[in-house]
C-alpha cells in the first residue's frame, strides 16, 4: 500500500449530491499515467473535477501521499496538484510568459511579485514544453496548440505531484497531440509526475498511459493495464459499438461493412489490399478476399470491412482447402481485382488463383473505381 | 528575460511619470480657473502661506480645492470599481455604471435625502454613502441573479442597463414629488456633480475610498490569477467563494460612495481602466490597480474642468462630459474585441 502515491477509496462522484459514478478506486505509483477514456457523458471530468478538488465527493476519499485532499489547505493542494482544463481561457494583455507566471502562485509572497528563483521556474517549464521563444507574445494571439503547451507549461512550473489534464488533446492536430503527450511522458518519467487525464484518442490512450480506466456513467467499466483493456470486445461494450468495430493493434476503429453479397474478389496479402479494400467500402461495394494469411496486415482491416475473408495459418503455404474455398468465392463474384504484383513462396496459391481467373473469363479490374 | 523586463518596467515608469504630470497640472488648473481665475502666485500664497486676498481665499479653500480633492478621490474610486467588475465577469465593458449600481444607489440615497430633507434633518456623509451601499448591493444582487442565468456577456450589459432605468425612473418620481426646496438639491445630484463638496465631506470620502482601494491593492494577487478564470484560480489556491464576496462588496462600495456624493457618474469605470490597460500594455493588477486609481483621478479631474468652465457661468453635469469622451472608447472596446457571446 505504501508504495501507492495516489489512491482513491470507494469515491462516490456527482453533482450536487446525486452520485453519478460509485465506488471508483484508482490505486497510483508515483510518475504512473492514468487515462480515463468512455464515450461522451460517461463522467470522465466529473471525475477529475472531483479529483482536483472542484467538486466535492458524495463519499469515499482521495489520498494524496498520506494526505487526504479534504484535510488540505486549497493552498497545499495548488503545490500538489495542477491542472490543464478544457476550458478556453480568455486573457487580456496577457503574455504567454505571463500566463506561465501564474503557475507560481502558491509560491509567491503576498502580492505575487515573482523571485529569481520563480523566473527560472517559468523558464524552466516553457523551455521542457518548447515555448520559451513565445514568451512576449500575446496569448491570445498564438495557435491552439501552442496555448495548450503554455497551460501545460503553467501547470508545470506550479510544481506539481500531480498533474489533471482534461481532454488536453482537442483542438489540437496530429502533430502537436504527440508532442504533447511526448512531453507528459517526459515529465512523469523524469520528475515522477503523475499524470491523470482523460482522452478521447484510444490509439494515444493505448501507447502513453501505464493505466486506463474506462468509465461508463454509474459506474467504472474495468480498470487496469491497456493491455487488459484494448480487448475488441471491452472497448465495443465500452462505446457500444454493435455497428461498427475497434481492432486492437491498431487502436483504430472501423465502420460497418458494406451489406450485401460479395461483388468483388480481392486478391491480397502483405499490405497491398488495404487501399483496395477501403476503396470498395467508401463505395458501399461488399467485397470476399483471399487468400490472406492469419498474420497478414491486409488481414487485420479485411476482418473490419470484407463479407467475407479466406485465410490460411500462418508462416505455412497456402492450402488445398483454402484454395478450393477462395476459388468458390472468386466465381460468386464474378470480378476479381488483383492486387498483387508479385507472388512469394508461401502465396503462390494466389498467383494460380489469379491465373485461374484469366482461363474462366471473370472480369478483370485495376481497381475499385472501374466498377 | 531581463532585457524585456527592463523595457516594460521603463514603460511601467514613463506612463506613471506622465500621468504624474498630467495630475499635476490639472489639479493646477482646477484650482485656478473659473469665472475668477487666479494667477499661480497668488495660489501658492493662499495654499502655503496663507496671503492672497479674501475672495481669492474663500474661492480656493471653500470651493475649488474641496471639489479638486472629491474630483481625484472619487474619480480614483470609479475607475477601480469598474476594473473590479470588469475582472469579476470577465467582461471588457462591465462597469458600475452599464451594471446599473450606480443607478441603484442613486434611488436608495433619493429616496433617503428626501425623507430625511422632509423632515427637515440634515443627512451625514457617512449615512450617505451607508444608504448608497445598500442601493449599489440591491443592484448587485439583481445582476448577479441575471449573471447566473443568462450566459451571455451581451445580455448581462443590457439587463444592467435595464435595471439600471427602472432605478432612474422611480429615483425621477421621487423627485418630482419632492418638496419644491428638496428638489433643487437632488435635481442637481442627480445628474451627477462633484460641486458642493465639503472638506467634511472630502475628509469621509477620503478615508473609505483609500482603506478599501489598499485592500483592492492588496488583492492584486489572487485578482491576477481570477484573471485566467475561476477554474485556474481555484487551482491556484484562491478560496473562490470568499474573493467573490470580497470582490463584489469591495466594487460595491467604491461605485457606492461615489455616488452618494456625486451622483451617478457614467463610462469613467469602463473607460479608464481599458486606456490605462493598454498603455501600460498589461493587465497585470499589481500595476494596473495604482495606475488605474491616478488615471480615474486625471479623467474627472479633465471632464469636471471642462463641465465647469466650457460654457461657464452654466454649468454641465458631469456624466454629460465623461459620456461625451468616454462612450466613444467604449465603441472602439466593442468593435475592436467583439465581446464574447
Amino acid at each position: 500500500m505504501a508504495d501507492y502515491f495516489f489512491k482513491t477509496k470507494g469515491l462516490t462522484v456527482g453533482y450536487g449530491g446525486v452520485p453519478l459514478i460509485r465506488d471508483i478506486g484508482i490505486q497510483l505509483q508515483k510518475g504512473q499515467i492514468l487515462t480515463l477514456i468512455g464515450p461522451n457523458g460517461s463522467g470522465k471530468s466529473t471525475v477529475l473535477k472531483s479529483i482536483a478538488k472542484y467538486l466535492k465527493t458524495i463519499c469515499g476519499t482521495v489520498y494524496i501521499g498520506e494526505d487526504t485532499i479534504d484535510g488540505m489547505s486549497s493552498l497545499a493542494l495548488a503545490k500538489q496538484v495542477a491542472v490543464v482544463l478544457t476550458e478556453r481561457l480568455k486573457t487580456e494583455l496577457m503574455t504567454c510568459g505571463d500566463v506561465v507566471a501564474t503557475g507560481r502562485y502558491p509560491y509567491t509572497g503576498m502580492l505575487g511579485i515573482l523571485s529569481a528563483q520563480d523566473r527560472e521556474q517559468v523558464q524552466g517549464a516553457m523551455e521542457l514544453v518548447g515555448i520559451w521563444e513565445l514568451r512576449e507574445r500575446d496569448f491570445t494571439e498564438i495557435s491552439d496548440g501552442q496555448r495548450q503547451r503554455v497551460l501545460l507549461a503553467r501547470a508545470i512550473c506550479q510544481q506539481p505531484q500531480i498533474i489533471v489534464l482534461d481532454e488536453p488533446t482537442s483542438y489540437l492536430d496530429v502533430r502537436y497531440k504527440l508532442e504533447l503527450l511526448g512531453i507528459l511522458r517526459l515529465m512523469s518519467r523524469e520528475r515522477g509526475i503523475t499524470v491523470i487525464m482523460s482522452l478521447h484518442e484510444l490509439d494515444l490512450a493505448q501507447r502513453i498511459s501505464d493505466l486506463v480506466m474506462c468509465l461508463r456513467g454509474e459506474y467504472v467499466v474495468q480498470i487496469g493495464p491497456p493491455e487488459e483493456i484494448f480487448c475488441r470486445e471491452l472497448i465495443c461494450k465500452l462505446y457500444d459499438l454493435s455497428n461498427g468495430s475497434y481492432n486492437p493493434l491498431f487502436g483504430s476503429f472501423e465502420m460497418e461493412r458494406s451489406p450485401g453479397e460479395a461483388a468483388v474478389f480481392v486478391i491480397a496479402g502483405g499490405g497491398t489490399g488495404i487501399p483496395a479494400y477501403r476503396a470498395l467500402h467508401k463505395s458501399g461495394i461488399p467485397f470476399a478476399t483471399g487468400i490472406l494469411h492469419e498474420n497478414d496486415v491486409d488481414y487485420q482491416l479485411a476482418r473490419d470491412l470484407a463479407n467475407e475473408v479466406v485465410y490460411a495459418p500462418a508462416f505455412e503455404r497456402i492450402g488445398k482447402a483454402a484454395y478450393a474455398r477462395a476459388l468458390q468465392r472468386m466465381k460468386a463474384c464474378g470480378t476479381v481485382l488483383c492486387c498483387l504484383k508479385s507472388y512469394g513462396e508461401m502465396n503462390q496459391k494466389n498467383r494460380e488463383l489469379f491465373e485461374e481467373a484469366g482461363r474462366l473469363g471473370l472480369r478483370i479490374i485495376e481497381s475499385a473505381q472501374e466498377l | 528575460m531581463r532585457g524585456e523586463r527592463a523595457k516594460r518596467q521603463l514603460r511601467y515608469c514613463v506612463v506613471v511619470a506622465l500621468f504624474l504630470l498630467l495630475f499635476a497640472a490639472l489639479v493646477l488648473m482646477n484650482i485656478q480657473l473659473g469665472s475668477v481665475r487666479l494667477g499661480t502666485r497668488e495660489i501658492a500664497d493662499i495654499l502655503f502661506f496663507g496671503g492672497g486676498s479674501e475672495t481669492g481665499r474663500g474661492i480656493i479653500w471653500k470651493v475649488r480645492l474641496p471639489r479638486a480633492c472629491a474630483a481625484v478621490i472619487l474619480g480614483g474610486a470609479l475607475a477601480l470599481s469598474g476594473f473590479l467588475l470588469q475582472t469579476f465577469f470577465n467582461n471588457p465593458i462591465a462597469g458600475p455604471y452599464v451594471l446599473g449600481i450606480s443607478s441603484g444607489a442613486k434611488l436608495t440615497v433619493a429616496i433617503f435625502m428626501v425623507a430625511a430633507l422632509s423632515r427637515h434633518q440634515t443627512v451625514s456623509s457617512a449615512s450617505m454613502i451607508a444608504v448608497a451601499f445598500v442601493g449599489a448591493m440591491l443592484s448587485m444582487g439583481f445582476v448577479l441573479l441575471m449573471a447566473r442565468t443568462v450566459q451571455r456577456a451581451s445580455m448581462l450589459i443590457v439587463s444592467g442597463v435595464m435595471i439600471g432605468y427602472i432605478c432612474s425612473a422611480i429615483t425621477d418620481f421621487i423627485v418630482t414629488f419632492a418638496d419644491d426646496a428638496s428638489i433643487i438639491n437632488l435635481h442637481n445630484w442627480s445628474k451627477g456633480s462633484f460641486s458642493g463638496a465639503s472638506w467634511e465631506d472630502v475628509r469621509v470620502m477620503t478615508a473609505v475610498v483609500l482603506i478599501t482601494s489598499a485592500v483592492v491593492f492588496l488583492m492584486s494577487k489572487p485578482i491576477g490569477a481570477y484573471q485566467l478564470g475561476e477554474g485556474y484560480a481555484q487551482n491556484m489556491g484562491v478560496n473562490i467563494k470568499v474573493f467573490r464576496v470580497v470582490l463584489v462588496v469591495l466594487s460595491s462600495v467604491l461605485s457606492a460612495c461615489v455616488t452618494a456624493f456625486a451622483g451617478p457618474i457614467s463610462f469613467v469605470g469602463i473607460a479608464v481602466p481599458h486606456l490605462v490597460k493598454s498603455f501600460l500594455k498589461t493587465s497585470k493588477p499589481l500595476i494596473v490597480i495604482p495606475v488605474c486609481f491616478l488615471g480615474g483621478a486625471i479623467f474627472c479631474l479633465g471632464c469636471d474642468l471642462i463641465a465647469r468652465t466650457v460654457f461657464a457661468p452654466m454649468e454641465l453635469s458631469i456624466s454629460s462630459v465623461t459620456a461625451v469622451i468616454g462612450a466613444p472608447i467604449v465603441i472602439g472596446i466593442l468593435l475592436r474585441k467583439k465581446v464574447r457571446g
